[in-house]
C-alpha cells in the first residue's frame, strides 16, 4: 500500500505541470479517478430507473445524520450520516412499495424533514461551520483512509454490477417481466437503494451534499443522449465522468475555484453539448399510428 | 440458463396446467374467487371481462407475484422434459423514455442469463435472439432502439422475448394497447401461428371481442368469478344475451 502510494506520487509528480507538484492535488486526482467511474456506474441505473429525485433526497438526508452525529458528540459524525442515509433509503423503499401516495411528494417530505432536522440540531450545538463543510465539500482534503474507502467502494460496485446490473435494469422496464425471469424484485430494489445511500454518503465529504446529485446524475444523463445501446451508455457515462472529474480538478487549480463545483460545471457543459448535438431518432417513435 | 434458439415443433396436446380453486385477496378485498380451469397446450384461451374483473391479477397469480389460495399444477405430456413450469410473459407496456439507450438486442441480453448487458450479446445468444425474432417477423429489429419501434413492433418483440426460453405457458397481458386495428390483427395472426409451432398453452387477456372471436379456441368470461367458459361463439353469445337483459 505504501509502495503504491509512493509510486503514484512519484509518477504524477514527474509531470511537468505546476499542479502536479502538490501532494494534495495528486491525492485529489486519485480520488476523482476512483469516484468518477463509481458514480458513473451507479448513475446510469439511477437515471434509467428514474431515481434522480430519490438519490437527491438521500444526499440531503446526510444533513440530519450529521446533526445527530454532532449532537451525540461522535468523533466521526460521518458514521451517523451513513447509518441515517441507509435507514432513510430503506424507509423510502418500503413506503414506495406500500403506499399509494405520489412518490415525488413522499420524497419531498423526507428531504424537508432531513434538512430541517439537520439545521436545527447543528444550530442548537453551534456547529454551523460543520454544516458549511458538508454543504460544499473539499476533495483537496481527502485522506489516505478516504482514498482506500473509495477504492473498496469502486471494486465492490463493479462486482455487484457484474452480478445484478441485468436484474436491476429489468425491474426498471417492467416489474412483472423481471419477476417472470426469476428476479427477486424487492431484494434488488432495496439493495440498490442501500448501495446509492452508501456511495453518496462516502463521496459527500469531498464533493458536498449540494452538488452530490449532479456529480452522480449528469454524466449518465449526457451519456443517455449520445448512446445507442447499453454498452455505449456505460462507456459514455464513465468517459464523461472521468473527463469532467480530471478537467474540473485541474481547472479549479488554475481558476482558484472550489473543485466540486468546477467538476459539476464541466458535467453541465457536457450535458448541454449532448443535448444540442445528440443524434435524433431516425423514425417516428412509439406509439406509431401508421402500423406496418 | 444458456440462450438457445426456440425449436418449433407441434404441440403434443397433452400438457396441462391445472388451476384448482384459485382465490386472491388483496388488502382485505376479494379479487378472485374460486377459479377452477385447465389450460392445454396448443390452445389459445382468451380472458375477457370488465375493467377490474381481476384479469391482470389472475396473470400475476399464475406468475407467482401475488399470493393465492388453491393450487396451480403443471403436468407435462409424454416426452416432455421433467422440469418446473416455464412461463413466458408479455407485459402491457415497458417503462422507458424515447431516448433510452436500449436496443432490442439489449432486451434479450437482459433476460438471457448472467452475462451483463453492457458486454453485449455473444454470437450464440445473438443467433438465438434473431431466431426468436424471426418467429414474429421481426428479425430486422434486432439492433433497433426500443424508442424507434412502433407499438406493434414492440409487442412482437416482447412476444419473441417470451419465447426464449420456450415456455409451457404464454401469458399475454392486453397486448393490443398502443396498437391500431391493423397492428392488432397482425399481432393476433402471429399469436395464432405460434400456437401451432410451440408446445405451449396461450392465455390472452383482451378487450377486443371481435379479435378474440377470430383467434381464441376458448373464452373465459371473468368477473371475480369465472362466469362462463367455452368456445368463443358460445361465450360471446351469452355475454350479448346477459347485457341485453340488463
Amino acid at each position: 500500500m505504501a509502495f503504491l502510494s509512493h509510486l503514484w506520487h512519484h509518477l504524477i509528480g514527474a509531470l511537468p505541470w505546476a499542479w502536479a507538484q502538490f501532494p494534495w492535488m495528486r491525492k485529489a486526482l486519485l480520488a476523482v479517478l476512483l469516484a468518477a467511474p463509481l458514480f458513473a456506474l451507479i448513475g446510469t441505473q439511477v437515471v434509467g430507473l428514474r431515481l434522480v429525485f430519490f438519490s437527491d433526497t438521500l444526499g440531503h438526508a446526510a444533513l440530519a445524520g450529521l446533526g445527530i452525529g454532532v449532537v451525540a458528540h461522535l468523533v466521526q459524525p460521518w458514521w451517523a450520516m451513513l447509518i441515517w442515509a441507509v435507514s432513510i433509503a430503506l424507509l423510502m423503499t418500503y413506503v414506495q412499495r406500500r403506499s399509494r401516495a405520489a412518490m415525488d411528494t413522499v420524497l419531498g417530505v423526507f428531504m424537508a424533514f432531513s434538512v430541517a432536522l439537520g439545521i436545527a440540531l447543528l444550530s442548537h450545538s453551534n456547529q454551523t461551520k460543520q454544516l458549511l463543510n458538508y454543504l460544499v465539500g473539499d476533495v483537496l482534503s481527502i485522506t489516505a483512509a478516504g482514498l482506500a474507502g473509495l477504492a473498496v467502494a469502486l471494486l465492490a460496485t463493479v462486482a455487484l454490477a457484474l452480478r445484478w446490473f441485468n436484474a436491476l435494469a429489468l425491474t426498471g422496464l417492467n416489474i412483472s417481466l423481471a419477476g417472470s425471469r426469476g428476479v427477486r424484485v424487492a431484494w434488488v430494489q432495496t439493495g440498490f437503494a442501500v448501495l446509492v445511500a452508501i456511495a453518496v454518503t462516502m463521496v459527500i465529504p469531498w464533493i458536498g451534499l449540494l452538488l452530490i446529485n449532479a456529480f452522480l446524475v449528469l454524466p449518465a444523463a449526457a451519456a443517455r443522449l449520445l448512446a445507442r445501446n447499453m454498452g455505449q451508455y456505460l462507456l459514455w457515462a464513465v468517459g464523461l465522468a472521468l473527463i469532467a472529474g480530471v478537467g474540473g480538478l485541474i481547472s479549479s487549480y488554475y481558476w482558484d475555484t472550489p473543485t466540486g463545483a468546477t467538476i459539476v460545471l464541466w458535467s453541465v457543459g457536457f450535458y448541454a453539448l449532448a443535448l444540442i448535438f445528440h443524434p435524433r431518432p431516425t423514425r417516428a417513435a412509439w406509439p406509431d399510428p401508421a402500423e406496418a | 440458463m444458456l440462450p438457445h434458439p426456440p425449436i418449433p415443433h407441434v404441440p403434443c396436446g397433452a400438457c396441462l396446467t391445472h388451476v384448482n380453486h384459485l382465490g386472491v385477496r388483496l388488502g382485505g378485498q376479494l379479487i378472485l374467487d374460486d377459479l377452477t380451469f385447465d389450460l392445454r397446450c396448443g390452445e389459445i384461451t382468451a380472458l375477457v371481462g370488465p375493467n377490474g374483473a381481476g384479469k391482470t391479477t389472475l396473470l400475476r397469480a399464475l406468475l407467482g407475484e401475488v399470493p393465492y389460495t388453491g393450487s396451480c399444477h403443471f403436468h407435462g405430456g409424454p416426452g416432455h422434459p421433467a422440469r418446473r413450469l416455464v412461463i413466458g410473459y408479455v407485459p402491457q407496456r415497458l417503462a422507458f423514455d424515447r431516448a433510452a439507450p436500449i436496443t432490442v438486442g439489449d432486451l434479450f441480453a437482459l433476460t438471457s442469463g448472467g452475462r451483463p448487458v453492457f458486454f453485449g450479446l455473444t454470437a450464440q445468444a445473438r443467433a438465438a435472439a434473431r431466431a426468436s425474432l424471426d418467429e414474429v417477423d421481426a428479425a430486422h429489429l434486432l439492433d433497433r432502439r426500443l424508442g424507434e419501434l412502433s407499438g406493434g413492433e414492440l409487442q412482437r418483440v416482447l412476444l419473441a422475448l417470451s419465447l426464449c426460453p420456450e415456455p409451457d405457458l404464454l401469458l399475454l397481458d392486453e397486448p393490443q394497447q398502443g396498437l391500431d386495428a391493423a397492428g392488432l390483427e397482425r399481432f393476433h395472426e402471429v399469436v395464432a401461428r405460434l400456437r401451432g409451432r410451440f408446445d405451449m398453452a396461450v392465455v390472452l387477456v383482451s378487450h377486443d371481442l371481435a379479435g378474440v372471436a377470430r383467434v381464441a379456441d376458448r373464452v373465459f368470461l371473468l368477473d371475480r368469478r369465472l362466469l362462463a367458459a367455452g368456445p368463443p361463439a358460445e361465450v360471446l353469445l351469452k355475454m350479448a344475451h346477459s347485457s341485453g337483459k340488463n
